[in-house]
């Protein structure tokens, strides 16, 4: 499938006139605005254990989400099928947050087109039979064990979904998208001298079938087994304050759990992120810009439309230091009397958006990654993660890793792992004090957990030094 | 409650797949709803209802296995999907221990009812829950110049599942639920917002506690004011009964048969061996009337049994199902947890506290993980310094690490304290010692 054919009212089997009515029972009871979000997907997976492709899941999802605005008050109701009826029920429903007088005229509806497609498909999955999908997951286990005599276990699965949205809202604004999802995952066992180690490694992308490669097969594979080897050899540091440089790519958690979160504008609409009032404020070092961005051709976190009818954009979080703006969805805008940032997704039609994060990363600076860990004398350089975490309010934030390096006097020394790293928000965007030139997006399968809803995101950054955070280790 | 209808089309889909190839069939039919409310401060903020329906099958042909879901219901789209369905699993490698469990271990009694659906549920109206959440926000909202603040939320629901498999099993189980939530916000020191959370859960209307959740998320949330790293090093671990169950999941993860099966557990060839303290003695007690996590029988349709996890520290149970039984050449138990109760001791955390001369009382962990393969943790945790039997001042920022074998050997003791209304039983735990890492 491609542009040309993305989901229209027929998909939904729904017609303008009764898009109108639906819309109009919405705002019966004075709301101010109103939205229905139609999602259909469908969802594959194939997954290998010892050895053999040898279970498969399939999934559909159907419905249609019904939102009502009263002022900063949220209405919502969904049904699972879209007859006139079961709409009308759900609008009747969410209507009920309101209770004005006020009536709003429904204007004409207009397509809205993003300019750009960020996950155009070649070849659809639909159009991808599991015999087709199988070599790739059979050639990620060989691969695993051909490169490590110590390999005992390998699991692979391929997960890939479409989506199919149609949006419209008392705006007179509507929408279709096609969303393409991929997920490619291989978790590696080894075995030595009777003592087990296991190791991960994941690629994400919005693309079709044409997305899988020799070439990721080779990554996947070998990132597996070397996330799994280092950990022979890696031991738990001695815990404390310290020096911490994140390596390039992944750490870009450290930007999601750090800042992410509590730029995030309903925190701040209602008062309880630790940077509230910091809009426009120097937060961090000149030489320090992040952003969060939803035009990242085929990333995970890209999208063409949110989910409430803005257009996916680049946002600028922080710009030389200075915090420029907060992610924003349709309420916390009109709050801060600001412009949405294309930041209101939702993980599904069963829930109303929120502003989330898309791809969150950090933009290079100027010196090397040599130079940052030259400039430690004792610290750690950390490379895999992963989860993380934040307190928003008290803007605690935490990050777990897998595996790094300690550093001692300006050198890479002893493999380290399993130790969670914990600090505090504004304190660690204060005590960056030097970027690397080696920017680098992770494209694993991070999936950011807010108020019971997922989402797919990604990070990204280059090296960076943070001048003191405390390391989970031994004493 | 499902309808005859509704079942009858969960029987008319398992035929269906029957007809299509597969040798046998497993077929759950799930249906819910749920009503939230959510106060913030003084004003409704959010409502939000819903009702869904799910069928899932799992299907077995000539040694292949699949599952497949879909909440399209229609019977001409459903007869569609389960014969894409069967097609597609053609494709795949047999897998001979995918099969469905042997009759003799289904549920098969005259069930008494385990009171797990409230019969007055349907009686209690929208404005009767939204005065609970406005109440519960009221409590507080205006008492305090350091509020910032007040989230309550009011949620409720009921859901049945609808479980049968081709080879004779037939089984029902209604479940409804309450729970009265208070989230605060406060001024701390500096820029610091803290927060903290208080709630409430129940299967009845009645034995919902509908009193003092906003006063008791306060009273926490203050209570964190001032919040400093304490110098790292190795202190007693108290943790309190709402966060205990954290440091026992790692434990049962590793005794899933999904894990252990990979190699990926530290609990691996570690059955009647003493791996904790003898003072861990730990069951499933899945069949206590009116209470979260009871069932007769479990996902397969395995019938449920009152089954020791750890006795006296040895362990006795892993979570196998058909699969994972068949596949490690083990006996079939169950596929995880129902009800795990935690026996208690004799003292609350509050005496237990009295007895420490130098540790930390967590009352909230931030973040952190545990390497199955090792049992490696590393945790962030919050709550309080302890000295001399006394709380000292409240504590933040600061990991926990260590080894989960090793933490569990030195448990000192356990409260008598476990959480009302929880699956996990799990009362207050105090360790000998851990490493703290903070300034």
């Amino acid at each position: 499938m491609n542009n040309a054919s993305r989901p229209s009212l027929d998909h939904f089997a729904v017609s303008e006139k009764d898009l109108r009515l639906v819309l109009s029972a919405a705002l019966e009871k004075g709301g101010d605005y109103a939205d229905l979000f139609f999602e259909h997907t469908f969802n594959h997976s194939i997954s290998l254990r010892d050895g053999e492709v040898n279970s498969t899941f399939s999934g559909i999802d159907y419905g249609v989400g019904v939102r009502v605005l009263a002022g900063d008050q949220t209405g919502y109701a969904y049904v699972e099928s879209t007859t006139l009826d079961d709409m009308l029920n759900a609008a009747r429903t969410a209507a009920r947050i309101a209770s004005s007088s006020l009536t709003t005229k429904l204007p004409p509806f207009a397509w809205k087109t993003p300019a750009t497609n960020r996950y155009p498909v070649i070849h659809a999955w639909e159009e991808v039979s599991i015999g087709q999908r199988i070599p790739f997951v059979q050639r990620v286990n060989d691969t695993i064990f051909a490169l490590d005599k110590r390999v005992s276990k390998a699991m692979v699965s391929l997960s890939d979904s479409v989506t199919h949205v149609f949006f419209i809202n008392t705006d007179g604004v509507m929408y279709g998208d096609y969303r393409p999802m991929v997920s490619l995952t291989a978790t590696c066992i080894m075995e030595e001298n009777g003592v087990f180690e296991n190791g991960r490694a994941a690629r994400s992308f919005r693309s079709g079938f044409e997305c899988l490669s020799e070439q990721l097969v080779q990554d996947i594979a070998k990132e597996a087994v070397e996330e799994t080897a280092i950990m022979f050899r890696a031991e738990k540091p001695k815990g404390g304050e310290m020096a911490v440089v994140l390596g390039a790519g992944g750490s870009g958690i450290f930007l999601h759990e750090a800042i992410g979160h509590a730029f995030e504008a309903d925190f701040n609409r209602k008062g309880v992120s630790i940077f509230s009032d910091k809009l426009n404020q120097q937060v961090a070092s000149p030489f320090v810009n992040v952003v969060d961005d939803g035009t990242i051709l085929y990333n995970r976190g890209a999208v063409n439309m949110d989910d409430e009818g803005t257009e996916g954009q680049k946002t600028y979080l922080v710009r030389e230091g200075i915090l420029t703006s907060y992610l924003h969805d349709r309420i916390s805008a009109k709050h801060y009397n600001s412009l949405p940032t294309g930041n209101g997704r939702r993980e599904s039609f069963r829930s109303a958006p929120l502003p989330r994060m898309r791809a969150t990363y950090m933009e290079n600076g100027q010196s090397t990654e040599s130079e940052l860990i030259a400039s430690v004398k004792k610290g750690v350089f950390v490379t895999s993660f992963t989860n993380g975490e934040v307190q928003i309010g008290a803007g605690d934030f935490t990050f777990f890793v897998k595996s790094g390096y300690l550093i001692e006097q300006g050198k890479l020394t002893s493999p380290i792992r399993d130790i969670n790293i914990i600090g505090n928000g504004p304190k660690a965007l204060a005590d960056i004090v030097m970027v690397a030139d080696n920017y680098s997006m992770d494209n694993g399968t991070w999936t950011c957990g807010k108020d019971g809803q997922s989402c797919p995101v990604t990070c990204g950054m280059p090296s960076a030094l943070i001048q003191k955070l405390t390391v989970g280790g031994l004493h | 409650m499902l309808s005859i209808e509704q079942k009858e089309l969960a029987q008319w889909a398992m035929e269906h797949a029957l007809n299509q190839g597969c040798q046998e069939a497993r077929v759950l039919l799930y249906q819910g709803s749920d009503t939230e409310f959510e106060v913030r401060n003084d004003q409704l903020d959010r409502l939000q209802q819903s009702t869904e329906r799910q069928l899932a099958f799992h299907v077995f042909v000539d040694g292949k296995y699949g599952a497949f879901s879909t909440n399209r219901l229609v019977k001409d789209e459903l007869a569609l999907f389960i014969n894409e369905a069967v097609e597609a699993v053609k494709y795949l490698a047999p897998d001979t221990d995918r099969k469905l469990p042997s009759p003799e271990l289904y549920f098969s009694g005259k069930a008494t009812s385990l009171q797990l659906f409230d019969d007055t549920y349907n009686q209690i109206g929208p404005d009767q829950k939204l005065d609970l959440a406005k109440e519960t926000a009221a409590e507080i909202f205006g008492t305090d110049k350091r509020l910032l603040s007040v989230q309550s939320n009011w949620n409720d629901g009921c859901s049945t599942h609808y479980l049968i498999a081709s080879n004779g099993f037939e089984g029902e189980q209604a479940v409804s639920y309450y729970s009265l939530s208070a989230n605060v916000s406060v001024k701390g020191k500096g820029e610091a917002k803290p927060e903290a959370y208080w709630y409430d859960q129940a299967l009845t209307y009645n034995d919902l506690i509908k009193k003092n959740i906003g006063k008791e998320a306060l009273r926490r949330a203050l209570d964190k004011i001032g919040q400093q790293k304490a110098p790292s090093g190795k202190y007693a671990l108290l943790v309190d009964n709402l966060n205990s169950a954290r440091l026992l999941s790692p434990l049962l993860s590793a005794i899933s048969g999904s894990s252990l099966q990979q190699n990926n557990s530290f609990l691996l060839n570690k059955i009647d061996q003493q791996i904790v303290s003898e003072k861990v003695v730990l069951v499933d007690d899945p069949h206590v009337p009116a209470a979260f996590g009871s069932r007769w029988f479990d996902n397969e349709g395995i019938a449920t049994k009152h089954r020791p996890i750890f006795d006296n520290g040895v362990l006795k149970t892993y979570f196998l199902d058909t699969y994972f039984a068949s596949k490690m050449g083990m006996p079939q138990t169950i596929s995880g947890p129902s009800r795990l109760v935690l026996m208690p001791g004799t003292r609350t955390c509050e005496q237990m506290m009295g007895g420490v001369e130098r540790g930390v009382l967590v009352t909230g962990f931030n973040g952190g993980n545990c390497n199955s393969s090792s049992g490696d943790f590393s945790f962030g945790i919050e709550g309080f310094l302890l000295e001399h039997g006394h709380i000292v001042r409240p504590i933040a920022e600061m990991n926990i690490t260590g080894n989960m074998l090793t933490l569990w050997s030195s448990l000192q003791e356990i409260g008598n304290d476990p959480r009302r209304n929880n699956a996990f039983q799990i009362p207050s735990l105090l360790f000998n010692e851990v490493n703290l890492s903070g300034s």
